[in-house]
């Protein structure tokens, strides 16, 4: 009954999204207002609709329906009620419909906003979000129903259906399979959620950016209107990606956190255009420039999204991160083939009107500098999608499987990230509209010092590799740049208004908030960058089977293996749970408790590392069960991860910064003045 | 009697010397480590699981891959002649990066030269701009100072949107 | 006057306009890519090898090192069986396989082979030796034949008649002997 409640509420919701669809369109050609009115109100009843879908299938999960196809294949008896309830997002058809519910509440609040100095943008939009939505749903009820139920026909074979078939009863099953073994982690909760957060709302700014194209306002109103709802994209992305490294890294036991699979890249794209455009964006506000390029950009970002949910979706490409191959394939294909194709057309149409405002006078100054930045995070796109598709080219020309694995992105996109630390560090000290190499030069050196004390220092202590020199090199000359920024900006203000450091420094960043918001994201990114160096660079391992009481020895640490437990749980795994001592320099530092679990239902093993965590690094210990486990002999794998942390702290810097950069403004009030005949009155703000 | 003890001590010989090779086998010092089947492993990729590099897969087939390693490398097999045979048994996609012949060159020319192309058209569309137009001066506003009020006016009009 | 500036640069504005070369260019980039997918999802909707068409060429080097080619095979019905070591439900066929090679071996007319999926030599050899196999077995060096015939996984079972065209696919284990024998009756001459 549920079932059939949920089934019914996304129906309606899909057959009001096509109605949406046909008013708003109909309702700007004819002229007609109230059809437009009336577009967005179906925009608008399509959040509660697909809440009440939402919270129906939660119920089923929750609930164990296991006649229920999806209900069976992501829950178990045994799975605690939080992972029941994050099973919504556990399988392809629930994830769709959460997808979904994402998208008509986005679209709903954008809908809710004032929209008195837009009228003509208010259609088109409501058009690309009802279209979005509605192509979503229609592959939820056509082709992916996570209502659909089982049921047993009279011959004896169990069908998948929504409806009764004749004749047939359902198919009650005592327990479900239970949901993948690595998405039971509290980091695997959200991950998904977030990255669905940020791929969903950034719609919102390529509805606008057709809106714009369509109704030929292509001034950059548009910029204006979604610049938070793109900073905010922005960050649930960010954070759905740093989210994924860290759960694969605590998880996953590889001692990684980024492992280049298409999937993954398949997320990443859409944030580089998307970090391109918060950039570029910047130009076209201040100088009026770069119109053409910002609609590629966020043309682009939007595509990126869908393309990468079509690769993640379709069996296309095989990953480990991929869903199970169904007929969403060629549904996903033709609307990939309809956005690309109507964006492109709209804004070849549009290009002659997107012209400049103002001339750039110098190839220093910050815009060229923007610009630069813009080709560099161009590169890694071109780098990464370049690799994605690679290996789908061989295959379709020459039969050939060929594996484009992380030597190939790594070796690629370093210099390119490098560059764009450098740039970081650049261009806070170019001036908009005019620079030279002499001013550049004059602002650049006395940071610049602190490059070779820098890196003399480390070559001093011992550290010989050119790609560490080289990074630390610019992490120091773009932290000096990025902190005098603060300190130049907070000294101004002591000196003005006689305000203290500490009280200057938030005052500074409260009045200006996307521009210290943005150097507080930079300053994320350096320290993510030397968490990156220290474990890329410098990550040491070693693996050996000891027996109890033995011990391996990496480095200046040593671990002895104490003890070893075995038992069941009561969630359904078989857990081996090792007991081992470290020992640093010799001297005992703590215990770590590495352990495989196994998974009866979907029998499949996990191995969980124990993690000793410190400022300078991490000591990661996994117990492999290449063999199996025991007290004569365990097998262990061990990583020294040197400064790994500092990418952990960077993340949340960044993300803080991120909230920074994109927190309102305080609405200060205006107030009224009468205009004289003579004269102006000035507007108190 | 003397003949005797020769056989015996020559039976005793003989024994001590195919004990000692029993040992040898068992104990095996000389082995390659866990380190050096991962050093080989790690830049190889299963052949049947997608995207999973050969030292931390956990199947049953890749600990078979893993033991051939190790065995090759027992008989003094070098890296590259251990990775030569896995590419012929098993195809090209166990490496890590496509090998560079035929087709496969395009995955390293490609981006570089888009790069490039990027650069290049950067550059034309920085000149292009760079160009002084007395015309675009006098037809735009920008270049013309503001009148102050106004500036202030349109800068908090634009805040509040 | 002809107020038409589509193509008429203004005087001093930016090469902002649009470019012939760079509209086909786009054009071209955006179909091509979806050419590729439309092409890449084609091939991942294709099942196996198509009955009624006729079977890829390839020659199998057998552990004993014997070659064997697949067209010298005509004339007679070909099983070409797909297995591995690691691969549990093999080892379920495995010895009805053997057994209805025994059973048709004396009329000459059925050949039985058998190709290793992606395996480790010794491990390959304990795998025939445990089922007493005695029909030619070789490694799929390359994985050129699994690729040819667009395999799956394993086990997977390939009946080919006389003239060469495939007949039958059977993905998965057999379960029994009958079954075995169920698939190639329809084939043989009388």
């Amino acid at each position: 009954m549920v079932a059939n409640l949920g089934f019914g509420a996304l129906v309606i919701a899909f057959l009001i999204a096509l109605y949406g669809i046909v008013a708003a369109v109909v309702g700007v050609l004819r002229k007609i207002p109230a059809w437009v009115d009336s577009a967005r109100n179906a925009m608008l009843l399509t959040f509660p609709l697909l809440t009440l879908s939402a919270l129906s299938l939660i119920y089923l999960l929750v609930e164990g329906h296991y006649e229920v196809e999806y209900v069976a294949s992501v829950t178990s008896n045994s799975m605690p009620l939080y992972l029941k309830i994050t099973a919504l997002w556990g399988g392809q058809a629930g994830s769709l419909v959460f997808w979904t519910w994402l998208m008509s509440a986005f679209a709903s609040a954008v809908t809710l906003r004032r929209w008195d100095r837009d009228r003509e943008f208010l259609p088109w939009v409501i058009v690309v979000a009802m279209v979005t939505l509605a192509f979503f749903l229609g592959l939820v009820l056509f082709v992916e129903n996570p209502f659909a139920r089982i049921w047993q026909l009279p011959q004896g074979q169990a069908v998948q259906a929504m409806f009764q078939p004749s004749g047939s009863v359902l198919f009650m099953q005592p327990d479900g399979r239970g949901l993948n073994p690595l998405l039971r982690h509290p980091g695997m909760v959200i991950h998904p959620p977030l990255l669905y957060l940020g791929f969903v709302s950034f719609v919102m700014p390529y509805a606008f950016a057709i809106a714009s194209l369509v109704t030929g306002r292509v001034d950059d109103r548009w910029i204006r209107l979604t610049r938070r709802w793109t900073l905010v994209a922005w960050l649930f992305l960010s954070l759905g990606l740093l989210l994924g490294g860290r759960w694969a890294y605590d998880v996953l036991g590889w001692g990684g956190y980024w492992g280049w699979d298409p999937v993954e890249i398949a997320a990443f794209m859409p944030w580089l255009t998307g970090t391109a455009f918060l950039h570029s964006v910047m130009i076209q506000e201040k100088q009026g420039m770069l119109k053409h390029w910002n609609m590629v950009l966020v043309i682009l970002t939007y595509d990126l999204v869908i393309f990468g949910t079509f690769l993640t979706r379709s069996g296309v490409l095989s990953s480990v991160h991929a869903f199970a191959q169904s007929a969403i394939g060629p549904l996903f294909f033709g609307f990939i083939g309809l956005t690309f194709v109507i964006s492109l057309a709209l804004l070849l149409h549009r290009w002659n009107e997107l012209k400049a405002e103002t001339q750039m006078s110098s190839m220093l100054s910050r815009e060229a500098l923007f610009l630069l930045n813009n080709l560099l995070f161009m590169g890694i796109l071109v780098v990464c999608f370049w690799g994605v598709i690679f290996p789908l080219i061989s295959e379709l020309v020459s039969g050939q499987k060929v594996t484009v694995g992380p030597p190939f992105y790594e070796r690629a996109t370093a210099p390119l990230f490098a560059g764009l630390l450098l740039l970081m560090g650049i261009a806070p000290l170019a001036a908009w509209g005019r620079s030279s190499i002499q001013t550049l030069g004059r602002a650049a050196w006395k940071p610049a010092l602190g490059t070779p004390l820098a890196v003399g220092g480390l070559f001093l202590a011992g550290v010989r590799q050119p790609a560490a020199l080289i990074g630390f090199g610019l992490v120091a000359f773009t932290a000096t740049v990025t902190l005098y920024e603060f300190w130049r900006g907070a000294l101004a203000r002591h000196r003005r208004a006689g305000e203290g450091l500490p009280l200057a420094l938030w005052r500074l960043a409260s009045r200006n908030r996307r521009r210290y918001g943005g150097y507080i994201i930079h300053l994320g990114v350096i320290l993510m960058a030397i968490g990156i160096i220290g474990i890329e660079v410098f990550q040491t391992e070693t693996q050996g089977t000891i027996a109890q009481g033995e011990q391996i020895k990496l480095g200046s640490y040593t671990i002895g293996y104490d003890s070893l437990a075995v038992f069941d749980t009561k969630d359904g795994r078989n857990v081996a749970r090792a007991v081992v001592s470290v020992y640093k320099n010799g001297r005992y530092v703590g215990e770590l408790h590495p352990r495989r679990d196994y998974y009866y239902e979907s029998q499949q093993p996990m191995t969980i590392p124990g993690v000793r965590s410190t400022w300078e690094d991490d000591f990661y210990v996994l117990l492999v069960d290449w063999q199996p486990v025991s007290t004569e002999g365990a097998t262990f794998k061990v990583y020294h991860n040197p400064l790994v942390n500092w990418l952990w702290i960077g993340g949340l810097v960044f993300i803080l910064g991120t909230l920074v950069a994109a927190w309102p403004e305080g609405e200060h009030d205006l107030a009224v003045v009468h205009v004289r005949r003579r004269g102006y009155s000035t507007v108190e703000a | 009697m003397g003949r005797f003890r020769l056989v015996i001590l020559i039976c005793l010989i003989l024994a001590a010397c195919t004990s000692a090779g029993v040992r040898a086998q068992v104990s095996g010092p000389s082995g390659p480590t866990d380190d050096q089947v991962n050093a080989i492993a790690k830049q190889l990729y299963c052949p049947v699981c997608e995207s999973i590099p050969l030292d931390v897969c956990g199947t049953q087939a890749c600990a078979q891959w893993r033991e051939l390693i190790r065995q090759k490398l027992a008989e003094g097999w070098s890296e590259g002649q251990i990775k030569q045979y896995f590419v012929d048994q098993y195809g090209d996609r166990v490496l890590a990066t496509p090998p560079a012949h035929g087709l496969n060159w395009l995955v390293y020319l490609v981006p570089p030269l888009a790069i490039l192309a990027g650069a290049f058209l950067l550059y034309q569309a920085l000149r292009a701009w760079k160009r002084p137009t007395a015309q675009e001066v006098v037809g735009e506003s920008p270049g013309t100072p503001p009148d102050e009020y106004i500036a202030r006016l349109e800068e908090e009009l634009n805040k509040r949107i | 006057m002809n107020l038409d500036t589509t193509d008429v640069p203004l005087p001093g504005a930016p090469a902002h306009l649009r470019p012939r070369w760079g509209r086909i260019l786009a054009w071209i980039g955006v179909l091509g890519l979806l050419t590729i997918l439309a092409l890449g999802l084609l091939r991942t909707q294709r099942g196996p090898a198509t009955v009624g068409d006729l079977v890829p060429d390839f020659t199998l080097t057998t552990f004993d090192g014997q070659e064997i080619k697949m067209s010298d095979l005509r004339g007679k019905v070909v099983v070409l069986n797909f297995w591995a070591s690691w691969c549990k439900p093999c080892e379920q066929e495995a010895a009805d396989l053997e057994a209805a090679w025994q059973f048709y071996r004396p009329r000459g007319d059925v050949v039985f082979l058998g190709v290793d999926y992606v395996d480790t030599e010794p491990e390959a050899k304990a795998y025939l030796e445990k089922f007493s196999i005695t029909y030619p077995n070789g490694p799929d060096l390359g994985t050129r034949i699994s690729q040819a015939f667009r395999l799956s996984g394993v086990p997977e079972t390939y009946f080919v008649d006389q003239n060469g065209i495939l007949q039958f696919v059977q993905i998965g284990p057999f379960q029994s002997l009958p079954e075995i024998k169920a698939v190639i009756e329809p084939l043989l001459n009388p």
